[in-house]
């Protein structure tokens, strides 16, 4: 806190207050006359105090006060003055540019333009530079053209790297720094701050911002924990965690929420999610709600999916033998990371599982097999492995089997037995196109028995990996969606000892078999290609990654353990089995909060807003004096009704008091459930409400004279306060710079939406936007409009009902006729009823209808009942106007009566049962 | 300009106002309708009283024959005693009357002119004679119009006055208007010559409810109407207690002599209707005899 003046000499007239003093004392206030007869009732009465024949000391210090403060306030008073340096160095602004900014960044461009407007002023050169882009020359250009530049700065979702900086900013001149940083410790800050220190001074400009942020979640307990950490804030605090997915329906939202809470001190709580597996695999992200940045993101791939596996043995088990059974290195192996059925092919079918194993099954029925081929055409990974069952079957022997990949020789064969000279076999080296390539293959591995393959045309493409002697060991046919994989050798340790090593976990795992909770390592990597299919950017929002090449595997290993870079943006990288998931906060990442040496220049936000007290001044000294008035009135015994009136006065300058609105929302209530009420949404523009009111009057007006419906007069309705549930249909005028409803009034309006209101958005941009939706309104719909429950959309099909409730309309016009109008899709199964025009659509009166005709301009009348706007040219735009409010009757019988008229249809059904 | 000349306007200014009085005054006397007041005993007069029985000593003639030749005995005809009596107005035309404590109150002289007015209309007809100072008491409406014009002309430069007692007629009734803020010793000497001739009547006090409650505040110089008197305080607001307790005791000490010389005492507000004023004067007057 300090203060600094724009004229310091007037202060000496400060001085002049002493002689003020004693002139005011000197000069009561004047006494008035009164000629009054009882006088002769006074004579002799003497005043027991007579002190007021000089001015009451606290009038002369209300006096001395406002004359004070009035000097003062002339002296023009500054709060905070920002010092102005006087260099004449070039400037170099430095942005550390990282996600952990997001959050504020609007206030660190607004001071960076600060900075270049005042050295636009000292004429002095400017660099702006964000330490999160590569490293390259620092060139000084004059400030007004970094003007534009720093205003389209955004902040990146990685770190900033400092190492590669050093070199380029320690040979960058003499200069001096202001560096915006984003409050987070890296790695390299000291150097980087020293060698800018030896070329000028070196402010730094930290807002102190609270960072929360999320690490990749761990599944554990039978519960998601996700681990919240936090900077900059010590006080108890409580945050939500939102886990978001696709719905049924392919609708993202809100799958889970779960609440943790920082005690004071905290830096690292965790948020705990206990989830049944459906709604687990179908988590995409992972937010805390309230933060905008990436770090505040989490993305997940499959390491939290949970593959439903089940496990098909042949059911004559020799028993007993536990580490013989087929399936027990299976069930070793795929325990840990996935849910394990078993049981017969017909008892895990319905369970719908996404992987079904057949260990050594040769025979299956004519219902298995159907259903098995069934599954695998919808995406079902059939996992077949070979043993003595199969090899003495004739399964797959003369033609392909469409169960198993490839056609099987009689018997297979037996390397280095004890009748035989053969060693067995070891592994080649995977193929470039195999799913396991990239893996490393122990050399103790080795095959003593396994079933071949008949050759075939196809045989070299099918197969995945290859003993060392060519011949298949793992064979794989796409069917469908899905597939076909046959292991050539046994589940279990009997026909080689491959389930025993680690790289059996391993290629489970890359054939989507299994999916591990750890973190990837280079070794499941290494080796393909990762596409990114979304990427996050520093707000933590996805963006598009069409236009990004793949990745290497071992880049991606790399990135994954030390954080996203400019090279590998965070976001989800897809192989050819797997999705990776690469956070801006890998698991082992700790956030610290940065130190500066001491000597360094520290600015916060608070303490750098510079602020003029002239204006508070003089309106206190102007109060004053008007309260002066008042003192001198009542002194002087003038304080009578003139007293009353000010009094009153100020009364009424006094904001209403908060029952008045009580009341009123109570007769709100009462208004709009006299009748049937029309409602607008008050968008905060008095033009659009205005005209949005003369609308509904309007199409009120024609409801009144064509149907038996007659609305009362309108009501602008507030979404954040006022209650919706009283009006059937609220019109939702669009505006570019529409502000976004809040959480409350999104599940207000949510609420309304699910229990039969129905919202008409208009977007009024039909003259030039059609349905692409690139218009500003458009645009404001679209964010309005994601976080409401809204159900998929479709143009208005011919036979809505909305075509035929009251007028047959297939035009629907507002001021423009040519813009287009949504409404929720009909269910894709809907056939059409016989004898009519129409199909069956009996259920679901949609909740919202889109479009940009701009209808209440074509509805608005004035007080008068005369059109306010025209529509169209001549009689065509009468005929134009005439068919928007058909639209209008239409559309509030629809809210008013539903599928009513749909039901139609079922009418000659019902009079024939009648007649019977 | 002459004083003369001031006067003559200022009359005429008064005349002009005083056809509107006296109108005013004939309405307000309209709404106490009493008629002629019989004395409620027997004595000269127009209208029959009574009839008694005839004692010895009556006179023939004065015996009712017509009631006597209904019965046996002897009835006498006995008529109302009425007499009139001579009323002696006085309305203090002293300068303090001119006060009005708000621009909707009508001055204490207009009130009190008003009043005596009424009352003199109440009084003649009733048939009294009415007279004011310098006048002889006359009865008839002629006598109206004189008085009037008498109190139209009455003006004082005094700031306070005192009753003048020169049109007093022994054993008459006399009503003294006026507010009594002055010296009281000019009342007081009245009062002892009107009791020494038989005369009674009423002291009629007519305030401005100002004077009544002082609401005045902060440094005040107080100035009587005549501009003779003045008083200067700082604080107006702390004299209240005080002026207030005069203005009670000089109350009690009118109520006081009044009593002692068998007067009536009453104080009447300019903010009251006068009608309640009027019939207590008149019910005052009326009871006396």
């Amino acid at each position: 806190m300090s203060v600094a003046f724009a004229l310091p000499m007037l202060l000496w007239g400060l001085l002049a207050l002493p002689v003020l003093w004693l002139l005011l004392r000197a000069i009561p206030p004047a006494p008035i006359r009164r000629r009054f007869p009882g006088v002769a009732l006074l004579l002799g009465l003497r005043d027991e105090d007579r002190q007021a024949d000089k001015t009451p000391w606290w009038l002369l210090v209300l006096r001395m006060l406002a004359i004070g403060l009035a000097i003062i306030g002339f002296a023009g008073p500054v709060l905070n003055p920002t010092p102005h340096p006087n260099s004449s160095k070039p400037l170099l602004i430095l942005f550390d540019g990282g996600w952990a900014e997001a959050a504020d960044w609007g206030k660190r461009i607004t001071h960076a333009s600060d900075l270049i407007a005042q050295a636009s002023r000292d004429g002095r050169p400017v660099a702006v530079l964000r330490l999160t882009d590569p490293a390259q020359p620092v060139a000084f250009q004059a400030a007004d053209a970094s003007v534009g530049r720093v205003s389209a700065l955004q902040p990146e979702p990685w770190f900033p790297d400092y190492a590669a900086w050093l070199k380029v900013l320690a040979a960058a001149g003499a200069h001096d720094t202001t560096w915006l940083t984003d409050g987070v410790a890296h790695p390299g800050r000291a150097a980087l701050l020293a060698a800018l220190a030896s070329q000028g001074a070196v402010t730094v400009f930290a807002t102190g911002h609270p960072v929360l942020a999320l690490r990749p979640p761990v599944f554990a307990e039978g519960a998601v924990q996700v681990p919240v950490l936090r900077l900059n804030s010590t006080t108890a605090q409580e945050v939500e965690v939102v886990a978001k997915g696709p719905d049924p329906s392919g609708t993202v939202r809100d799958l889970a929420t779960a609440k943790a809470s920082f005690a004071a001190g905290d830096a690292e709580i965790k948020a705990n999610l206990t989830l049944p597996p459906e709604l687990r695999n179908r988590i995409t992200r992972f937010e805390l709600s309230g933060q905008h940045s990436a770090g505040a993101v989490s993305l997940t791939d499959d390491s939290l999916k949970r593959r439903k596996v089940a496990l098909v043995a042949d059911g004559s088990d020799r028993e007993g033998l536990q580490l013989l059974s087929p399936t027990h290195y299976l069930r070793q192996a795929l325990q840990p990371m996935a849910e394990l059925i078993e049981g017969g092919i017909s008892d895990v079918l319905p369970a719908n599982p996404d992987v079904i194993v057949l260990a050594d099954v040769a025979h299956l029925t004519a219902t298995e097999s159907d259903g098995l081929q069934e599954w695998v055409k919808k995406g079902g990974l059939l996992l077949r492995f070979a043993g003595p069952r199969l090899a003495a079957s004739d399964v797959g022997r003369t033609e392909e089997d469409p169960l198993m990949p490839v056609r099987l020789r009689e018997g297979g064969r037996t390397v280095g037995g004890a009748m035989s000279w053969d060693e067995p076999k070891r592994l080649a080296p995977f193929p470039e196109d195999s799913p396991f390539h990239g893996l490393d293959i122990p050399g103790d591995v080795t095959v003593t028995s396994q079933v071949l393959a008949q050759p075939d045309p196809e045989l070299g493409s099918r197969t995945i990996a290859a003993l060392a002697d060519g011949t298949p060991l793992v064979t794989r046919k796409i069917a469908g969606q899905g597939q076909v994989v046959l292991f050539h050798v046994t589940a279990n340790a009997e026909w080689s000892n491959l389930p025993l090593s680690g790289l059996y976990v391993q290629m489970l795992e890359r054939l989507a078999v299994s999916t591990r909770a750890a973190l990837p390592e280079l070794a499941d990597l290494a080796g393909q290609t990762w596409v990114p299919k979304r990427l996050l950017d520093a707000y933590g929002s996805e963006a598009k990654a069409d236009a990004v090449a793949g990745v290497a595997g071992k880049d991606l290993a790399a990135a994954l353990q030390d954080g996203p870079g400019p090279a590998l943006p965070p976001g989800l990288y897809a192989g050819a089995d797997r999705q990776v998931a690469l956070n801006v906060l890998g698991a082992k990442v700790e956030l610290k909060p940065e130190s500066w040496p001491a000597g360094t220049t520290i600015e916060g936000l608070v303490a750098t807003t510079e602020q003029s007290l002239k204006g508070p001044a003089l309106a206190t000294a102007l109060l004053l004096l008007s309260l002066d008035i008042l003192a001198a009135l009542l002194v002087g015994g003038r304080l009578g009704r003139i007293g009353a009136a000010v009094v009153v006065g100020l009364a009424l300058l006094m904001p209403a008091p908060d029952r008045a609105q009580a009341q009123t929302a109570d007769d709100r209530a009462i208004a709009a459930t006299a009748g049937v009420v029309l409602a607008y949404v008050q968008t905060g523009d008095a033009t659009v409400d205005a005209v949005s009111k003369a609308g509904l009057i309007g199409l009120g007006d024609q409801l009144t004279n064509r149907t038996a419906v007659e609305p009362l007069a309108p009501i602008g309705v507030d979404v954040e306060t006022d209650e919706l549930a009283f009006f059937p249909f609220l019109y939702w005028p669009l505006i570019a710079n529409a502000p976004l409803p809040s959480a409350a009034a999104y599940t207000k309006l949510n609420r309304y939406l699910r229990t039969g209101g129905m919202i008409l958005f208009d977007t009024r941009d039909g003259d030039i936007a059609g349905a692409a939706g690139t218009s500003p309104e458009a645009q404001a719909l679209q964010r309005i409009a994601s976080g409401l429950d809204i159900p998929p959309l479709e143009p208005l099909p011919e036979d809505h009902v909305l075509t035929r409730t009251f007028y047959l309309l297939q035009s629907f016009p507002g001021r423009y006729a040519d813009g287009g109008l949504w409404v929720e899709a009909a269910p894709p199964d809907a056939v059409k009823a016989e004898g009519m025009p129409f199909r069956n659509l009996n259920d679901g009166v949609t909740p919202v209808v889109i479009g940009g005709n701009d209808w209440a301009s074509a509805w608005a009348v004035d007080d008068n009942g005369m059109m306010m706007f025209p529509v169209g040219r001549g009689s065509a735009g009468d005929q134009q106007r005439e068919y928007s409010y058909r639209f209008g009757v239409n559309l509030i019988m629809y809210v008013l009566t539903g599928n009513y008229k749909s039901d139609q249809v079922h009418v000659p059904a019902l009079l024939e049962r009648l007649g019977k | 300009m002459t004083e003369t000349t001031d006067l003559r306007a200022r009359a005429e200014a008064l005349g002009g106002t005083l056809p509107p009085l006296l109108a005013e005054a004939e309405h307000l006397a309209a709404t106490v309708l009493l008629g002629e007041h019989g004395r409620r005993r027997a004595g000269t007069g127009d209208d029959f009283w009574q009839y008694r029985a005839a004692h010895p000593g009556d006179a023939m003639r004065a015996i009712d024959w017509r009631r006597s030749a209904r019965s046996d005995s002897q009835f006498v005809r006995e008529r109302e005693w009425q007499a009139a009596q001579s009323v002696m107005l006085w309305v203090d035309p002293s300068r303090s009357m001119a006060f009005s404590g708000s621009r909707d109150r009508a001055t204490k002289s207009d009130r009190a002119r008003l009043l005596a007015l009424a009352l003199a209309v109440l009084l003649l007809r009733g048939g009294e004679r009415v007279g004011i100072a310098g006048q002889a008491p006359r009865s008839g409406k002629a006598q109206l119009l004189r008085l009037v014009e008498a109190f139209g002309l009455e003006t004082a430069t005094a700031d306070y006055g005192s009753p003048a007692e020169d049109g007093l007629v022994s054993h008459g009734r006399a009503v003294f208007v006026s507010d009594f803020l002055g010296d009281l010793a000019g009342v007081e000497a009245s009062l002892a010559r009107a009791a020494d001739r038989g005369v009674k009547g009423v002291l009629l006090q007519v305030l401005d409810p100002a004077e009544e409650e002082f609401p005045f505040d902060g440094r005040t110089v107080f100035i009587s109407m005549g501009g003779t008197l003045s008083h200067e305080t700082q604080q107006a607001g702390d004299l209240r207690g005080r002026y207030l307790a005069r203005l009670a005791e000089r109350k009690a000490r009118l109520a006081d002599l009044a009593q002692l010389s068998g007067w009536l005492y009453h104080t009447h507000h300019t903010g009251q209707p006068a009608q309640s004023a009027l019939l207590w004067a008149y019910r005052a007057l009326e009871g006396g005899r």
